[in-house]
């Protein structure tokens, strides 16, 4: 018998307590083994830092082995800005038991290693008394991410470069328009491939790539769609959010004004994630004596939520399906990765033994996979002697998450187009208690007075949403930041000292005073060129973030400078966070003046680079950041500067011409269009 | 019977059963297994796919193998080390830890590597208009145009 449990362990200790599902020995490191997974963020290269601390080892001692959910510990999605917080007190507690049982590092390494590879891997986590915390050695310097030379001299990395013996090719037909079935797929001649048809999903399976490629679009030719689905008008597209139906979220409710003196609305439109790698997965069916086993290599954010998933949908038998995470491109949200491992299952499962790699083409990515909401906000604010004194935000969007499992259902695309169908359900949004989605970041940090809060999420949507980097936060934080400068203008008060005014949080107003200062608040600036500040403090409890814009406007939109202030509490890796923040303010950059998901009243026509920009090299601003000194429990990086910055660059095109533009993308059109509908 | 085309791939010459029109890009990673190159959209938009074909930088995804074939030769992102050591990009980025997920980082190298064999010492405007065909979404550009700066002056 164990004993009774006497330690009080991380949560996620709680939930995988057996040390083998952590760490191992393989040629002489210790494998550490993670639920998180790389998405691009440098996640496994910090969890290193903290495991190696942890053990008293050397981080080149300390291998990191990619998720797996046979084998390794579930720790949900990779997703929130969560990873350090979650991850980390388990991997401290982790090495602290192992230090209990072994000794410790006394001797030399190997002889530790040895030791360590001596430990049952059954050995209860909950049951061991830790040893007590190790000193930070690794934690707090900026270590080389453990990713980046294969990626940077070309070596097999990703997923795409899996080749396995026997490897097949997959391909998938989607729908000529959202909402369409297959009313008749003539029959062609298609050598060297396997044509797999279920219902409305199509796809082919060959050896050679460019067999299936050929195959693909003449079964393209070959089929023909029922009508599918009608579009909102890209154009009124606040209306439409704020026609219904709805689910409404009371936020809070403290008897906020209901005809406020001072009110604006914000919005901004459907945005896609737009990796530059296509998702893509690779499945091997194998059927035996003990039955049938499935493996699927996915880029999921949550590689046990995608199993029970294929589970789910395919009616299979608990520990039939194995997923295992191997690196795509940057994934930012809820992206196609999971709807593509399901595609790879469903062309496997036909070709049985084969593993078959499934990629999706640049134009699926860009209009089958989940996009990120459009929003709208509406707030108001009475002033009275220079203070906001009651507030009201009420915010109209559509769900921030469908991901696989979250409504009971599967959640995969090819389940919906099967002949027996799994419909992907109406996207909803995580709980309040996780930051919700449509209302994330939709409390006022600033002290003013009585507030009235409330979310009011359309339910039905003919085009899948889900999650994207900081969810409701960066259209919540780019309403307040940018009422909150039209407030202090209409206050005659200086955006900063007015937010200063506003702010009983001595974390917040310093992150506001320092990005002032370093962003040369108040010094003279070029004509045509306007500072403006963003701020917010993510999902209320994790990073604090100042952004300072400086935004030249001529015949286009320049953001020539972000400054970047941010207090993340302890920072694992200074470099690796600043890295976060630099390529989190230049994305928002991007969505902020150049994105938006364009599409007429059936499809999406925004399908390829030229149809849906993001920001190039020569528009990419100067950022810099700094980070606060501080020993507090770390909070995560990766989306705390998405609504700072935007609410900065509206901020700064006011500034710069005298004009509020309110709906994004903020582009020389919406300038344009600001400016005649002042005069 | 597929044909066979004939090409010289970082400095070896090799043959390939590919039709003429297969996509240079299909050719590298799947017959020659020099997966560096990578797939990105397959329309020549975004850059992740960049070879240098006689010295210019080209999206291999848009390149037949019979215009790779006709050409003097073809240097994949594997080619431009040389014995050994890293490309003066390639460590500049490394020393600068200039990527995040890397998936567009193969192209950017190429083309980098294209521009400072003519411009030895760019500067950083010069630099980011010569990276205008290639896509980066993690938001690195900066730390990439710095470290393309940094490797030209440090030639």
């Amino acid at each position: 018998m164990t004993a009774t449990p006497e330690v009080s362990a991380p949560q996620h200790v709680v939930a995988n307590p057996a040390l083998g599902t952590w760490m191992s020995v393989a040629d002489g490191s210790v494998v550490v083994q993670v639920g998180k997974v790389e998405l691009g963020q440098g996640i496994l290269t910090a969890l290193a830092q903290i495991a190696a601390d942890a053990l008293e080892l050397p981080v080149t001692a300390v291998r990191m082995r990619a998720a797996h959910t046979a084998d390794g510990p579930d720790e949900g999605l990779t997703a929130g800005s969560l990873s350090v917080l979650q991850a980390g007190p388990a991997l401290r507690h982790v090495g602290a038991v192992v230090r209990a049982l072994t000794g410790g590092p006394g001797g030399d390494l190997s002889s530790y290693v040895a030791r360590i590879a001596g430990l049952d891997p059954a050995t209860d986590l909950r049951a061991v008394t830790p040893a007590a915390p190790a000193r930070a050695s690794a934690v707090g310097r900026s270590e080389a991410r453990l990713d980046l030379p294969d990626k940077v001299l070309g070596r097999p990395r990703y997923l795409a470069d899996l080749r396995p013996e026997g490897l097949r090719h997959g391909r998938v037909l989607r729908p000529a328009v959202p909402g369409a079935t297959l009313a008749d797929l003539a029959h062609v001649d298609l050598p060297g491939v396997k044509v797999v048809r279920d219902g409305s999903f199509v796809g082919v399976v060959g050896p050679r790539e460019s067999d299936v490629d050929t195959a693909l679009a003449r079964l393209a030719a070959a089929a023909t769609w029922s009508d599918g689905s009608s579009l909102p008008d890209e154009d009124d597209l606040s209306a439409w959010l704020r026609s219904g139906p709805h689910e409404e979220i009371a936020v809070l409710d403290e008897g906020g004004p209901v005809t406020p003196t001072h009110h604006a609305s914000y919005s901004k439109p459907f945005l896609a994630h737009a990796s530059i790698a296509p998702s893509c997965a690779m499945a091997r069916w194998t059927t035996g004596q003990t039955g049938d086993r499935l493996h699927v290599w996915s880029h999921s954010q949550g590689i046990h939520a995608l199993r029970d998933a294929i589970t789910s949908a395919l009616g299979l038998g608990e520990g039939v399906v194995t997923v295992e995470h191997v690196e795509n491109a940057g994934c930012y949200g809820h992206n196609a990765a999971d709807d593509a491992a399901f595609d790879a299952v469903l062309l496997a499962r036909a070709t049985p033994g084969s593993p078959v790699l499934t990629r999706w083409s640049r134009s699926d990515e860009l209009t089958w996979g989940p996009l990120s909401p459009p929003m709208t906000a509406t707030l108001g604010a009475d002033l009275v002697g220079g203070r906001i004194r009651g507030w009201s935000h009420d915010v109209w969007s559509l769900g921030h998450t469908s991901r696989p499992g979250y409504a009971g259902a599967p959640g995969l695309l090819a389940a919906g187009h099967r002949a027996d169908p799994s419909p992907v359900p109406p996207p909803t949004d995580p709980p309040l208690a996780a930051g919700g989605g449509t209302t994330r970041n939709s409390v006022p940090i600033y002290a003013v007075g009585p507030r009235r809060v409330t979310g009011h999420r359309r339910t039905m949507t003919p085009l899948r949403t889900s999650a994207m980097r900081a969810l409701g936060a960066y259209l919540n934080v780019f309403a307040i930041e940018s009422f909150m400068d039209e407030l202090a203008l209409s206050a005659g008060a200086d955006p900063v000292a007015f937010r200063l005014a506003h702010l009983d949080d001595p974390r917040a107003a310093h992150v506001v005073r320092r990005a002032a200062d370093l962003g040369g608040w108040g010094r003279p600036l070029p004509d045509d060129t306007g500072r403006g500040i963003g701020f917010a403090r993510y999902k209320d409890k994790g990073a604090w973030c100042a952004v300072v814009a400086e935004v030249a406007v001529d015949h286009e939109v320049r953001v020539r400078r972000l400054t970047v202030v941010a207090d993340l509490g302890l920072v694992v890796n200074p470099d690796g966070a600043r890295n976060q923040l630099e390529g989190g303010a230049t994305q928002a950059t991007s969505w902020t003046t150049t994105e938006r998901v364009r599409f007429d009243r059936r499809r999406i026509t925004s399908d390829d680079w030229e149809t849906y920009p993001i920001l190039g090299f020569a528009a990419a601003p100067l950022v810099s950041v700094e980070l606060v000194d501080s020993a507090a429990p770390s909070v995560g990086a990766g989306e705390a500067a998405q609504g700072p910055t935007a609410a900065a660059i509206a901020n700064a095109v006011h500034h710069a011409l005298g004009v509020r533009v309110r709906d994004l993308p903020l582009n020389a059109d919406a300038v344009v269009r600001a400016i005649e509908s002042t005069e | 019977m597929t044909p066979t085309t004939r090409l010289c791939v970082n400095g070896e010459t090799v043959d390939v059963a590919a039709s003429e029109d297969t996509p240079l890009l299909t050719v590298l990673r799947d017959e020659l297994g020099l997966v560096g190159s990578r797939f990105g959209c397959g329309q020549g938009l975004c850059g992740a796919c960049f070879v240098l074909l006689d010295g210019v930088a080209v999206p291999s995804c848009q390149t037949p193998v019979s215009q790779a074939s006709a050409s003097s030769g073809v240097v994949t992102v594997e080619g431009l080390p040389e014995g050994g050591t890293p490309h003066p990009v390639q460590a500049a980025l490394l020393e600068g830890q200039a990527a995040q997920c890397g998936f567009c980082i193969s192209g950017i190298v190429v083309r980098a590597a294209a521009l400072l064999s003519t411009n030895p010492a760019p500067s950083a405007d010069e630099v980011a208009e010569a990276l205008e065909h290639n896509l980066c979404r993690c938001g690195v550009q900066r730390r990439i145009i710095d470290a393309v700066v940094s490797a030209g002056s440090a030639r």
